[in-house]
């Protein structure tokens, strides 16, 4: 009972992480039509001007006790520092694509994807050496319920996550932009017609994304403070595996692609506890082949029929 | 007239391009060196990869991003023939010397189970995934190849003492691969001759298709799956029959990978990022395009090879070069035309022929 409970946990806290990446994926498909392989960079790229700040900010000194409130500092810069990286990203490489295949849009983003992490390995950023995150928070146990440890960094995480994503569904569903954001994901030329920017959304969506991205960047390098180097593998797995999340939950569905991060996130851990730890990336991806087999459009995703 | 159109269109290439790929072993293997024919080599490989792949992202439009996987596929089931077979049969693991050798068919025996293979799992992973339209298929290719990475990781370690191989149970043999550490120690059978001389078969198959009824049939889907459906062609089964295609080539093409000089055949290297070069290929010479998928897989093995000087930099200028081609020129160096079709060359022949 332990076990499983701790698993339980251990799941909704990597799979609030893979919910907020996942979101990025889902919103520039739901726009664009494609798969932006950039955005696992992104989230790199958050986690580690989260570690730049950090050590930027003397917190990685060995005595150093960080206020509560530089997290949150840290927390928002990354956001801030990722969005206009999304939003310049978005305006230098893809927009001059918008009416090109979408073959092309994908090449481009997966050039983007390898400028970010060969950048990012330049002596001049973040180096090919892999860092350790200094923590900002001291990771005391709240508790114990049935023999389960509540870890403080384990719930503050989960908890900004869930916040985010909140905030995320009142933006889409209850303001003007994201009624916007959703008409333009619905049907970008009648959108334009209905007087919306579709750029200006576009834009907005991006900068969005990468943003949320750039938060699971912080709140992984909290959770796992062993950075490795932006062009690791790890890096891209742990993009793919959000990407899947997307996809399972129904790509262009925000709703879907929260569900679907939790989603994964319990499958890998479970399976990782009750079956073998060492084909949780096996679980992931069959579950994936699974779920396009028999629901191709995803759990919340809507089947489209085709029209001539 | 049937037959003797086939002899003039398929036969005589293929004799020719082995005549080449003969002439390159025994002529310009020894002039140029170990170093450029390790290259030649790796242009081959590479041109055999790109022009299958081509089959299925060019010519039908799909989007499939698992051709190393099916690439692994192939590897590793030739490497196991050539490897075990090598102890069975000799006793040892060295390349037996001589042209057309035992150990020479035995690889090249090796490379077409390794095609076959490969070409039997790509139908298994098409055959559901290529009933969708969109970018299902790219995902789940992009699935298999993880599963693939992990289970080729979680094979055991290589069985190198004759003796052990020769009391080991063929099931053992088959999952004693190397696991993430990858399989080490296979023959060095690759050389020029056994590549271009697939390079050939590839270039071959791919051009007679692209221009029969067949390959019409291919690119109708790719320019529009619902009329190319409306005119009666059974779009799901040309899709899985181009996705087997290449699926079996890229078997080859792993096979070879597997046996060249300087190649390590494991799990990291043949995963997505190898996958994406290949798709890079494609997309760079110009979709269907089998001349322009030759092209770019030739310049793309050259490339890296050019900014090595650059040696921190050369990552990012690659990167930054791929943005700027999809942006300025995206339909890629030829587009849609083969080499022969563009202006540039109707010119220059034109010039020639007057």
């Amino acid at each position: 009972m332990t076990k499983f409970l701790q698993t339980l946990m251990d799941g909704v806290a990597v799979g609030s992480l893979y919910a907020l990446i996942a979101l990025g994926y889902t919103m520039v498909y739901g726009t664009l039509q494609f798969i932006n392989f950039a955005h696992s960079d992104v989230f790199v790229l958050g986690a580690w001007i989260s570690y730049t700040l950090a050590v930027g900010l003397g917190y990685a000194a060995a005595g150093a006790h960080p206020p509560l409130a530089a997290g949150l500092l840290i927390l928002v810069g990354a956001m801030a520092f990722c969005g206009a990286a999304g939003f310049t990203i978005e305006r230098l490489a893809y927009r001059p694509l918008r009416k090109a295949p979408r073959l092309n849009v994908l090449i481009t983003a997966i050039g983007v994807s390898l400028f970010l992490q060969n950048v990012g390995q330049l002596k001049w950023f973040f180096g090919t050496q892999p860092q350790r995150m200094p923590s900002l928070i001291e990771d005391t146990i709240l508790g114990r319920i049935a023999g389960v440890q509540l870890h403080l960094v384990d719930m503050v995480g989960a908890g900004l996550a869930f916040l985010l994503m909140l905030l995320l569904e009142w933006l889409i569903f209850r303001t003007r932009l994201g009624r916007a954001m959703r008409a333009v994901s619905h049907d970008t030329n009648v959108a334009a017609l209905m007087g919306i920017n579709v750029d200006a959304v576009i834009s907005f969506t991006f900068v969005l994304g990468s943003s949320l991205a750039a938060a699971a960047g912080f709140l992984y390098a909290m959770k796992y403070p062993g950075l490795n180097q932006p062009a690791h593998a790890t890096w891209v797995l742990l993009g793919l595996k959000a990407f899947v999340a997307a996809v399972i939950g129904g790509i262009g569905n925000v709703r879907g692609a929260m569900l679907g991060g939790v989603l994964i996130g319990m499958i890998e851990l479970f399976g990782a506890a009750y079956l073998s730890p060492h084909l949780r990336d096996i679980y992931v991806f069959s579950i994936l082949i699974l779920v396009l087999l028999v629901r191709p459009s995803g759990i919340l995703g809507k089947a489209v029929a085709e029209k001539v | 007239m049937g037959a003797a159109r086939t002899a003039a269109r398929s036969v005589f290439p293929v004799v020719l391009g082995v005549l080449l790929a003969v002439a390159m072993q025994l002529a310009a293997g020894p002039l140029i060196g170990p170093f450029a024919a390790k290259l030649l080599m790796d242009i081959g490989i590479n041109v055999i990869l790109a022009v299958s792949l081509n089959l299925v992202n060019g010519f039908t439009g799909q989007f499939s991003i698992g051709h190393a996987g099916f690439m692994a596929v192939g590897g590793y089931v030739a490497g196991a023939i050539t490897f075990y077979g090598s102890f069975l049969l000799f006793g040892n693991v060295q390349v037996v010397p001589g042209w057309l050798s035992k150990g020479d068919v035995l690889f090249v025996g090796g490379c077409l189970a390794g095609a076959l293979v490969a070409a039997a799992a790509g139908w298994i992973v098409g055959l559901p995934s290529l009933r969708l339209r969109g970018d299902y298929l790219a995902i789940v290719t992009l699935g298999f190849g993880e599963i693939l990475r992990v289970l080729m990781q979680r094979t055991g370690d290589v069985i190198s003492n004759v003796e052990e191989v020769r009391h080991a149970s063929a099931g053992t043999l088959m999952t004693s691969l190397g696991g993430s550490l990858g399989f080490s120690g296979l023959p060095y059978y690759t050389d020029l001759f056994w590549v271009y001389a697939f390079v050939t078969v590839t270039l071959v198959v791919a051009f007679r298709l692209k221009f029969s009824s067949l390959g019409r049939a291919f690119l109708s889907i790719r320019e529009n799956e619902i009329a190319a459906e409306a005119v009666g062609v059974d779009t799901t089964k040309l899709k899985v029959r181009a996705f087997v295609l290449a699926a079996g080539f890229a078997g080859i093409a792993g096979g070879l990978f597997a046996h060249e000089v300087g190649t390590s055949l494991n799990p990291r290297e043949l995963g997505f990022q190898k996958s994406f070069d290949v798709v890079i290929m494609v997309v760079l010479g110009g979709m269907g395009s089998v001349s322009g998928a030759v092209l770019a897989a030739i310049v793309l093995t050259l490339l890296p090879e050019a900014l090595r000087s650059f040696s921190e930099f050369r990552m990012p200028i690659y990167a930054l070069a791929l943005i700027l081609m999809m942006i300025l020129r995206p339909q890629g160096l030829l587009g849609l035309k083969e080499i022969w079709e563009m202006p540039w060359f109707k010119r220059r022949r034109g010039k020639a022929a007057a």
